[in-house]
């Protein structure tokens, strides 16, 4: 079965999606590549893919970030060419976590000791907003 | 091999963490490729057809709005087939498949309901709270079998 998948580099990596590309074309596998801002996405049978998959991580192995694409590459359904311009539903989550990413990119490469992270404020809990209200009226 | 549902179900850091650790991710674009990418299209182009809203009515009522249905008919079935669950609460920039609220709300309480390992995190601000994220991803996915 054809899958497609999305690898997506992290500003901070030293690796660039023309490098990623390059690697692909001097590889052995038979699978489709485009180039894209963030990365590149690639097309091709489930096992060439996976294999495939492994060898680009190495490159950098914490900078390098995989994901699963339903349609092909320049499906005609997403294509923006296609469209009329804009970018595709999916890009916005990419494009959100991709500003995240070096931060997990540098937590992924961290071999010390985890920091104590004091709990972020929650709403107060209805039980005890009902008894604050209880207290009060009574 | 566990199979973990993340939500979002679209996110690349928690779907790439959980391949990582070398569980598998149980994403929608998987759910979207068998549609799209199905030899027998019948509803071109996006192979969406009436079948969807109604295989949707297993998780949702009929008087719900058949995008809820019709997401959850991608959805549904993938959180039945989950193993565990890593869930980010408000990531705030839901679009897309993902972009409805009361659908989000469901697939949120179907996994809780459904009674498998579930890891509750919040989106990382900054490098304390990253290391933290994926320390206790490791932690999770490290112990499940």
């Amino acid at each position: 079965m054809l899958i497609t998948k999305y690898v997506i580099t992290s500003s901070e990596s030293n690796i660039l999606p023309s490098d990623i590309a390059m690697k692909i074309y001097g590889s052995k596998y038979d699978v489709v590549v485009k180039e894209t801002c963030f990365g590149v996405v690639i097309n091709g049978e489930e096992d060439v893919i996976n294999a495939l998959v492994k060898e680009i991580r190495a490159l950098d192995p914490v900078g390098i970030f995989i994901k699963d694409r339903g349609f092909p590459p320049g499906d005609p359904r997403r294509c923006r060419g296609r469209r009329g311009g804009g970018a595709r539903p999916g890009f916005y989550m990419i494009e959100s976590e991709s500003k995240i990413l070096p931060m997990i990119s540098r937590a992924l490469a961290w071999e010390g000791d985890i920091p104590v992270v004091p709990e972020k404020k929650r709403p107060l809990p209805i039980g005890r907003l009902e008894e604050i209200i209880k207290e009060d009226l009574s | 091999m566990a199979k973990v549902i993340v939500y979002p179900p679209t996110s690349m850091i928690l779907s790439d963490l959980v391949e990582r650790m070398g569980h598998k991710a149980l994403v929608v674009p998987e759910a979207v490729r068998n549609l799209v990418t199905a030899n027998n299209i019948q509803s071109p182009p996006l192979n969406v057809t009436p079948e969807g809203p109604k295989k949707g009515l297993r998780y949702a009522a009929v008087d719900v709005p058949s995008g809820v249905r019709g997401r959850m008919s991608l959805i549904g079935p993938i959180i039945e087939e989950s193993e565990a669950a890593i869930i980010v609460e408000d990531p705030g920039w839901l679009t897309g498949c993902s972009g409805c609220s009361r659908t989000n709300e469901l697939v949120r309480l179907l996994i809780r309901t459904k009674g498998v390992p579930v890891l509750d995190l919040s989106y990382p601000t900054n490098d304390a709270e990253a290391k933290v994220f994926v320390q206790k991803i490791k932690a999770f996915l490290g112990g499940l079998k």
